[in-house]
């Protein structure tokens, strides 16, 4: 009897399957188009679909259960290889591009914005429905993944209609006629499949994009996403279009390397971009304007700065030299610095306390690292060093408190990577 | 029994120096290649970063980077009718352990050999007659020459950056480089670095005195550096910590800043750290090696079967493994006969330390690299007439002091107390005004009947079989020629203006206790006659064709230089024979 049921239950699994793929290919007869298929995959690569639906490692490619950290818990991510039953081989292409494009789940319900369908929404359909063709065609991995893992009452999913009411703007990319192509498609890979502004664009508490404040840094995981405008003071004012490219395409130029989180997108994403897309975004992203509310920073207390810059030749200046130019390439400049200097100084506390490895990728295999000093400088030493870092060779960022580097060292004690 | 593991085209022994050059040069060619590491994986950041690998007590006292002898050691006697006993604390030379192996710790002074080094046998003979060679002296040539080499040497500078000027391009002398060496196809890739004082016056007086003094090559870079590999390096800071230290910098040239990181993102290579080949496995013939059997932390046993057998181990370990892999003849010094063991040889290398006025001179000796120095090159290897001298060989000098590093940086005046107020007054007044040239006289050593490697009749290690026993001792030939070249150095000391000098003469016997540098040599080399070398031009054992080694376990003898340039040109050459005639046809490369 209990066989029998099983039976019956996989006869109609199959079912559902075989129809739904029916389904799908009725809507368009061409989906096994070849070309499809590859626009799709360079399309899943620069929406980094991989990235947050694999475990790093160990997980099969696009079978979820990746936990995601955000301010309100931990979401894990769904499998969504061709699986039938526990992926997305069952939805029919109506209902991916709901999910993907409008944050609505086929049952109706809502995604949480860690899914960055606010980003995502800004794609054409045809663009969604290729990223779909793709995925159809990758390993199928039987894993049923509860993804609600958030906490009481965010884990209501009822309570983002109001959200979804208050940030989520429903609509395709919309190209500006006065800009220049290559700019069009910058600003629509950065705000839409890129979704750069997922993690580069500040956050209101309630975890929407602040707009007026677009790509001016947010904080994420523990780590601030710097400012990427064309600021000249925390941005990438200093940085070239070239400069933008090179880092996007192998974790390093003469100014930076990418770590963290950064160091991820890199291996999965940015590094396979076409190149006339990184110039694209390059285009784009320097194109964004100049602060107009740089509030001046506090001025430093002259001890500070004293203590700071003789930490800083003790344990700094072999590698980021003196002045603080670094060495291309290789060991960042710190004058160049937008992390350094950001208003928010989580992520370079982090780097000294922590140290941190940069990314290796085929171009720039060396991948150099930071090594920890948060066992050897106490609060008010690396609230010290930075202070100087911030305020020294003509810049003047403000002083980092020891509270702040305390804040981050508890933090940390609490985090894994 | 050990478990059997999935088959490679390249098994290679050891992930240091060569081995890092062997795998990257074959997987190159597209084999699948495995390393098998008796050590830990080190990584700059990780393993030696810049806030903690200026530590003295914990790398140079304390042995960090080196083998433990708990985990395996030699035994050593001076001469063949003593007793041997176990080292059990190094002395004498640092066997190093993990995956970079002694690049990690070296000083990176990279040499050439000189052209006549490599044909040293015949050079002698034909300038002094076979007379003036000492009865028992077993050098050969190399079977190899410096023109074979030279297109190696090269990729091995422009792979590491080395720093220097060149002596000799194409035959035309270079002002202000080693008139000696023999001619380069192109100049050292970066600018020599920069000399601080006590160096700079050091070439200064031997120039007064008519020599050609040089900056020592150097793999400390003088300037940013990208490889080859693509590999970036960074500015030398002469913190003085670069001889038993890793860099934290990426400032020296290792495996690790060199190779490494390009070479693990190959699909084709793969690395077991932490596991000890303890044999090389041949087949029933005796004349095809099918593999290495290994032992894992656990104490498992793990057979790794391959079509091509590379030992990449430090010289000795080279050695240990073809005994007791019974791979070879063993040498008997008695009858003369069979190879395994033969042609042992090390370094002959003393010092002078100076003491100046300081009042008139501040050196600031912490400033500095490791191979920091101005040398001359006037008294090695045949440079000079040693015809009223009686002895051959010979060595470069330098002021190459590579530190003012606190434990062992305290040089005080000859009469001094060993302790005490006394003690601790000359030590504070000449620690800035004094120089201490490490190895300054960095001399040949050429090879013996008695001076050898065999196993031990007495002393087994962890898994029950016999140590290694080293029988060395210092023959007169390389006492006079370091008597001779302490003294030139000397006078240069002298003439830099020092009030005293310390003469501290190479003397007998040969003391496993003192650090001599950690360039052992010998043990299998490479010749033309398979009954008095273990290898052929192309490091190819005679006995077994698939099974190559490098390292300077090749040396016939030891040069009066460093031996890492010649070591490394050695495994580019070999790597190239087997890419481009081996792989073709696998087989003796010579037949003998």
């Amino acid at each position: 009897m209990r066989k029998a049921i099983k039976i019956s239950i996989l006869i109609g699994t199959a079912a559902a399957w075989l129809c739904a793929v029916g389904m799908s290919r009725a809507a368009d007869p061409d989906e096994q188009k070849f070309d499809r298929i590859q626009r799709g995959h360079y399309l899943a690569t620069v929406a980094d679909c991989f990235a947050c639906h694999t475990v790093p490692k160990v997980g099969k490619p696009f079978a979820g259960a990746r936990p995601l950290e955000t301010p309100f818990g931990v979401i894990t991510t769904p499998n969504i290889t061709p699986d039938p039953e526990t992926g997305i081989g069952a939805w029919t292409d109506q209902q991916f591009d709901d999910a993907v494009r409008k944050g609505v789940l086929p049952n109706g319900k809502r995604l949480y914005p860690a899914m960055p369908f606010p980003a995502y929404t800004k794609m054409p359909r045809e663009d969604v429905l290729a990223i779909r063709a793709y995925l159809a065609t990758v390993e199928p991995v039987h894993q049923a993944v509860k993804t609600n893992t958030l906490p009481f009452p965010f884990n209501i999913r009822e309570a983002m209609w109001v959200w979804d009411a208050l940030y989520f703007t429903e609509g395709e990319y919309k190209p500006d006629n006065s800009k220049s192509a290559a700019w069009n498609r910058g600003a629509y890979l950065v705000q839409g499949p890129g979704h750069c502004t997922t993690c580069h664009t500040p956050k209101s508490f309630l975890g929407g994009d602040k707009n007026a404040e677009n790509l001016r840094g947010s904080i994420l995981q523990g780590w601030f996403a710097p400012d990427i405008t064309g600021d000249s003071k925390q941005g990438l004012g200093d940085w070239s279009e070239a400069d933008i490219r090179t880092y996007l395409k192998t974790g390093h130029n003469r100014i930076s390397a990418a770590t963290g989180l950064m160091a991820e997108e890199v291996v999965n994403a940015t590094s396979h971009y076409r190149d006339s897309d990184l110039s694209a975004i390059a285009t784009y992203l320097k194109s964004l304007p100049q602060r107009q509310d740089n509030p001046a920073a506090p001025q430093p207390e002259s001890s500070l700065m004293t203590a700071g810059q003789a930490i800083y030749q003790d344990k700094c200046s072999a590698c980021h030299g003196i002045d603080g130019a670094g060495v291309p390439m290789l060991f960042p400049s710190l004058v160049q610095s937008g992390l350094a200097h950001a208003t928010d100084p989580s992520s370079a506390i982090r780097l000294v306390l922590r140290g941190g490895r940069s990314v290796a990728t085929k171009q720039e295999p060396t991948a150099p690292g930071m090594p920890s000093f948060g066992w050897q400088l106490n609060n008010d030493e690396v609230a010290a060093v930075l202070t100087y870092i911030r305020n020294a060779w003509q810049k003047a960022a403000g002083p980092v408190s020891a509270d702040a580097v305390g804040k981050t060292r508890d933090q940390l004690a609490t985090r894994a990577d | 029994m050990p478990r059997k593991l999935p088959k490679k085209d390249v098994v290679i022994v050891g992930l240091g120096w060569t081995g890092s050059i062997m795998a990257n040069e074959l997987t190159d060619e597209g084999l699948d290649v495995i390393a098998i590491e008796r050590g830990p994986w080190r990584d700059t950041p990780t393993e030696f970063p810049p806030n903690y690998a200026q530590d003295e007590l914990r790398y140079r006292i304390r042995h960090e980077l080196f083998l433990r002898p708990e985990q395996t050691t030699f035994t050593f006697r001076n001469k063949m009718n003593q007793t041997a006993l176990p080292i059990r604390e190094w002395g004498s030379f640092m066997p190093p352990n993990g995956v970079g192996g002694g690049g990690v710790h070296w000083n990176s002074e990279t040499w050439r050999f000189q052209p006549s080094d490599f044909v040293l046998k015949t050079h002698l003979i034909e300038r002094y007659g076979a007379s003036f060679l000492p009865e028992d002296m077993t050098i050969q040539d190399w079977g190899v020459t410096y023109d074979d080499l030279e297109p190696h040497y090269d990729a091995f500078e422009y792979l590491c950056g080395t720093s220097g000027m060149a002596g000799n391009l194409r035959g035309k002398i270079q002002d202000g480089g080693n008139p000696f060496e023999g001619p380069r196809s192109r100049p050292y890739p970066n600018p020599p670095q920069k000399q601080p004082f006590s160096h700079a016056l050091f070439g200064k007086a031997a120039r007064d005195l008519g020599y050609k003094p040089f900056p020592q090559p150097s793999g400390n870079m003088s300037q940013a550096y990208t490889n080859p590999l693509g590999l970036h390096l960074g500015p030398c800071t002469y913190c003085g910590f670069c001889e038993w230290f890793g860099c934290g910098n990426y400032s020296k040239a290792s495996p690790q800043t060199t190779v490494l990181p390009h070479l693990i993102r190959k699909s084709n290579f793969s690395l077991r750290d932490n596991s000890e080949v303890t044999h090389i496995n041949v087949d029933r013939s005796g004349k095809r090696a099918t593999g290495v059997t290994f032992v894992d932390t656990g104490g498992d046993e793990w057979e790794q079967p391959a079509d091509l057998v590379i030992l990449a181990a430090y010289t000795v370990f080279n050695v240990q493994l073809l005994l007791h892999s019974k791979i070879g003849t063993p040498y008997d010094p008695v009858a003369n006969k069979g190879v395994i063991g033969r042609n042992f040889t090390h370094q002959t290398i003393s010092s002078v330390n100076g003491f100046f006025d300081n009042k008139k001179f501040n050196f600031n000796p912490f400033i500095s690299s490791g191979s920091i120095g101005m040398c001359i090159d006037e008294f090695n290897g045949d440079n000079f007439d040693h015809g009223p001298h009686g002895f051959v060989g010979g060595g470069y000098m330098g002021q190459v002091q590579t530190g003012g590093r606190p434990i062992q940086t305290t040089p005080v005046p000859p009469g001094t107390p060993k302790w005490g107020a006394a003690w601790k007054s000359a030590a504070r007044d000449n620690y800035l005004s004094s120089v201490k040239p490490g190895s300054g006289v960095h001399g040949s050593f050429y090879s013996y009947r008695d001076v050898y490697l065999d196993l031990d009749p007495t002393y087994t290690d962890r898994f029950g079989r016999p140590l290694m026993r080293m029988t060395i001792d210092f023959h007169d030939n390389e006492l006079k020629q370091n008597a001779f070249l302490t003294d030139k150095f000397a006078e240069i000391i002298q003439a830099m203006g020092a009030h005293t000098v310390e003469k501290q003469y190479r003397k007998g016997p040969y003391d496993a206790t003192e650090y001599q540098t950690t360039h052992l040599n010998g043990g299998a080399i490479m010749g033309t006659d398979p009954t008095t070398s273990a290898l052929n031009r192309y490091l190819q054992s005679w006995d077994v064709p698939n099974l190559f080694v490098t390292g300077a376990t090749a040396f016939p003898q030891n040069a009066g230089y460093n031996p890492t340039g010649t070591v490394a040109a050695l495994a580019f050459w070999a790597a190239a024979a087997i890419r481009s005639q081996y792989l073709k046809n696998p087989g003796p490369l010579v037949h003998a």
